[in-house]
């Protein structure tokens, strides 16, 4: 039992389904699940198909601050790499074609790659604080999207593109199982590789990672690179999601709410130690609970309150040092009954 | 002139029975010290001593476990620094601590502008800070910015700052550290006209030399104890660094002796160093270490023996000399060349340096094969089992529990761990700076012995110790550093520490024998 609380997503994990059960009681129609036409619909169908670019956006966040780092950009590059997409699609003559979507993909996450290239090269090589470095992106890329589309917001008829956002294979919406391949793949590099814990060595001791000879350069290079792509990938589904590339809104304010959701997962923001699961458990919270403010119908001018509301309590949950004043205020009032030391407790593990 | 190291003077600073003790650390233990005005008084001892935590007690960084401070007659309880400050206690650290985007007019006043009519009078409070600046010899344009400055002369800056504020006691924290000997001779000049008007000096430096030029007396300390005080004239050089270094345990001296080994140098070294220095940082020298040879760098703290390991390391880059290993030309700017030509570097700062202490001791003992394979080949479960069991047995790290997060681990079986991992990179020339410090007996004797036994072998080593016992104990050669700058070569075989102290202190001054 002592293990399990003490497992670093057993909290996380605690949180979501907590947020899973309030909603559930709080709106019968939450947890129901209906089959029409093959598909599966439903609330929590919602929440996984809409929690693909957060999903994607945070994955690569977490490797940046594990490598304490932190990537504001995420945001500016959804934006510019749906408006790629979305002015070749509008400049071609068959928006419709498979081959035109393919390019128009293709086009804009190389775009993304480009920029995540350009944070990590301002990061890695030139030694700029990340955060500054990735504000310059996160300032100017919006205006560069804007520019890419003449300043319109520019609409597309593709049936092709639209499946990117609104498609299902199977019952499976298809923009979750691009979240789904993306968990995969970074998964298995990181963990299958020595990627990962290259990584939290350079997060944890830059110097002592250096004097080692681990390549700490080419690490955090990377970690931007793939936080670029991955942003990239998201915005290419927000676009497709209203089939307009909307350079003011998309991926508004997502680096937070990636910043919110890795930090969820139990990663710190001190760097090192990061877990993929942690993020994936992160992004699920925060995505609940933008439902949860729908379906506990609280009213719109109230809602930033109540998410902040449930982010503080949420993260207190969390909180060792809530956990040991809670577990000393538990044994006073048991009257100082024999509760094992913290001490007693390491030596016997 | 009145001896200024005269006992009759009654003492402005007088601190005893200090003791200050840190979670598992007795960092001081009961600790007199004294300071009389109108004197300089160097505060010696190797890193680790107390001397910045007695500094600290001086100041109000950390209070005080037990013991009295009494300053000109009252007794004090310094809570902040800013109480020290009240009682006319200045510091000025090794790092200036300006501001730097501040005119230096500004600095030196700040907090004692003069006010007019209409809140701060600048021309006046420019012209005050002239005028103290006059008095130390700086003539400056008191509107510049103070970042334009050497740091020489920020050092002397933030000295007529302290002045500013009345100050009975100046203490002077590594202040030459970064100086060139020109502006040394400026600083000297103006501690000595300083304490001539009566200050109190407390001077903390790793140059011997200038210990010896511009202090009156010295104390020692040692692992947190008061060793003694002394007037210079009466502390030889070499009891001084006898009683800062110390004596060892005496079952240490049971461990075989390597230093008697004959060495054959007849082939090509497997590392030659020819004119490797950095401005600043070391004078150029040559250095070779030939196969299966330990090679000890003995000199005190801020000798050169650090700066001249991380250079061939390529962990700093040098600005002039060249690199053979082997008998081959070698560019080594990176620690990762120089773990690709065989050579390992042990730092002698294990947490900031070594460890990396949110790992498990496995994971710290593969980084160094793990970094050197690169990241897509990552070593398989099986075979770092093999070589984390392998070396945490040969070493006996305790507890065996390779799953454990390293910065859990005491000192010494970090020590350990950061061994095994170079040992697994199967290096040439293993580099140790300070394996031994801070780490318990026992630990001390396992890494000797896993030394002499690796040198027998076949490897290569260069060991610095600050105790030389050890250095005598392991190497069959001796390079002796002091000042910066490689000054000489021993033959280990025959060489006591008596010798190798004596030699450390004066050599190139021509009296080796005395």
């Amino acid at each position: 039992m002592m293990k399990l609380l003490r497992h670093h997503l057993f909290w996380p994990l605690m949180a979501l389904v907590v947020l899973l059960v309030v909603n559930s009681v709080a709106n019968e129609n939450f947890a129901r699940l209906t089959f029409r036409n093959g598909h599966v619909y439903g609330a929590l169908v919602d929440i996984i198909r809409q929690s693909a670019p957060l999903m994607l956006v945070a994955l690569g966040m977490t490797l940046v601050i594990a490598t304490r780092g932190i990537d504001l950009s995420v945001g500016a590059i959804m934006a510019v790499s749906g408006a790629v997409a979305m002015t070749i699609l509008h400049d071609s003559d068959h928006p419709a074609a498979m081959s035109t979507v393919l390019v128009a993909i293709v086009v804009a996450l190389a775009v993304s790659l480009v920029l995540g290239v350009w944070n990590g090269l301002l990061v890695s090589v030139l030694g700029i604080q990340p955060i500054v470095a990735t504000l310059v992106l996160m300032l100017a890329g919006r205006g560069v999207a804007l520019l890419i589309t003449g300043g319109r917001i520019t609409t597309v008829v593709s049936a092709p593109y639209k499946f990117v956002a609104s498609g299902y294979i199977s019952f499976v919406p298809f923009a979750f199982l691009i979240g789904l391949v993306a968990i995969v793949v970074v998964g298995l590099l990181e963990r299958r590789t020595a990627l990962g814990v290259l990584t939290e060595a350079v997060g944890i001791n830059p110097e002592a990672s250096r004097l080692a000879g681990v390549r700490s350069r080419g690490i955090v290079w990377g970690a931007y690179t793939a936080s670029g792509l991955l942003a990239g990938i998201a915005g290419v589904i927000y676009a497709s999601n209203t089939m307009a590339a909307d350079s003011n809104s998309a991926g508004y304010l997502i680096e937070l709410y990636a910043i919110l959701a890795v930090v969820l997962g139990g990663t710190s923001l001190m760097g090192g130690k990061f877990s993929i699961a942690g993020t994936v458990i992160g992004v699920f919270i925060v995505q609940t609970l933008d439902s949860t403010i729908l379906f506990l119908g609280v009213p719109s001018a109230k809602s930033p309150v109540f998410f902040a509301g449930v982010v503080i309590l949420v993260v207190l949950v969390q909180s060792p040092r809530v956990h040991r004043w809670f577990g000393s205020m538990v044994r006073a009032i048991r009257g100082g009954r024999l509760a094992p030391t913290k001490g007693a407790k390491e030596v016997a593990a | 002139m009145t001896n200024p190291a005269d006992n009759d003077v009654p003492p402005i600073v007088q601190m005893s029975g200090i003791t200050i003790r840190f979670p598992g650390v007795l960092a001081l233990d009961n600790v007199d010290f004294s300071l009389r005005s109108g004197e300089v008084h160097s505060l010696m001892g190797e890193n680790g001593a107390g001397k910045s935590t007695l500094i600290k007690a001086l100041t109000g960084v950390y209070q005080i476990d037990s013991g009295t401070i009494v300053v000109a007659g009252k007794a004090e309880d310094f809570r902040t620094t800013a109480d020290a400050q009240r009682a006319g206690i200045s510091t000025v650290y090794q790092e200036v601590n300006l501001c730097a985007n501040l005119s230096v007019g500004e600095n030196v006043m700040l907090g004692h502008e003069a006010h007019g009519r209409f809140g701060i009078n600048w021309n006046h409070a420019h012209e005050e800070a002239a005028r103290h600046l006059a008095s130390l010899g700086l003539h400056l344009d008191t509107r510049s910015m103070l970042g334009s400055h050497s740091i020489a002369i920020q050092q002397l800056i933030a000295i007529s700052r302290a002045m500013v504020l009345d100050s009975r006691v100046l203490i002077l924290d590594e202040p030459t550290s970064s100086l060139d000997r020109g502006e040394v001779e400026q600083l000297f000049g103006v501690i000595r006209s300083l304490r001539d008007s009566g200050v109190a000096i407390l001077f903390v430096s790793h140059f011997l030399e200038q210990v010896y030029e511009i202090s009156d007396r010295i104390t020692v300390l040692r692992n947190g104890q008061l060793v003694g005080e002394h007037v210079v004239d009466e502390l030889p050089r070499d009891k001084l660094v006898t009683e800062m270094i110390g004596h060892e345990l005496d079952d240490l001296k049971s461990l075989s002796s390597a230093s008697s080994r004959t060495i054959d140098r007849s082939g090509a070294p497997v590392l030659r160093a020819k004119g490797v220095g950095r401005r600043g940082v070391l004078e150029p020298g040559d250095l070779d270490v030939f196969d299966g040879e330990i090679v000890g760098l003995a000199g005190l703290l801020g000798s050169g023996r650090t700066e001249l390991v991380r250079l061939l390391y390529g962990a700093d880059k040098t600005d002039s000399g060249t690199i053979e290993v082997k008998g081959k030309p070698a560019r080594v700017t990176t620690p990762l060349h120089a773990i690709e030509y065989g050579i390992a570097f042990s730092s002698e700062d294990r947490r900031a340096e070594g460890i990396v202490a949110d790992l498990t001791v496995a994971e710290n003992i593969v980084l160094g094969i793990q970094a050197r394979r690169g990241w897509l080949r990552k070593i398989s479960a099986a075979e770092e089992a093999a070589v984390v069991s392998e070396y945490m047995e040969a070493l006996g790290v305790r507890p065996a529990n390779p799953n454990m997060l390293a910065g859990n681990l005491s000192g010494g079986n970090q020590q350990k761990v950061l061994l095994a991992r170079w040992l697994a990179t199967a290096p040439e020339l293993l580099i140790l700076d300070e394996p031994t410090r801070g780490i318990d007996v026992g630990a001390k004797a396992d890494i000797q012995r896993k030394v002499a036994q690796l040198s027998e072998a076949g490897l290569s080593v260069i060991f610095i110790s600050s105790e030389l016992e050890e250095v005598l104990r392991l190497a069959q050669r001796v390079v002796v550093m002091r000042d910066r700058k490689n000054i000489g070569e021993l033959d280990a075989s025959g060489l006591d520490v008596e010798g190798l102290i004596n030699y450390i202190a004066h050599s190139g001054e021509g009296s080796v024998a005395r």
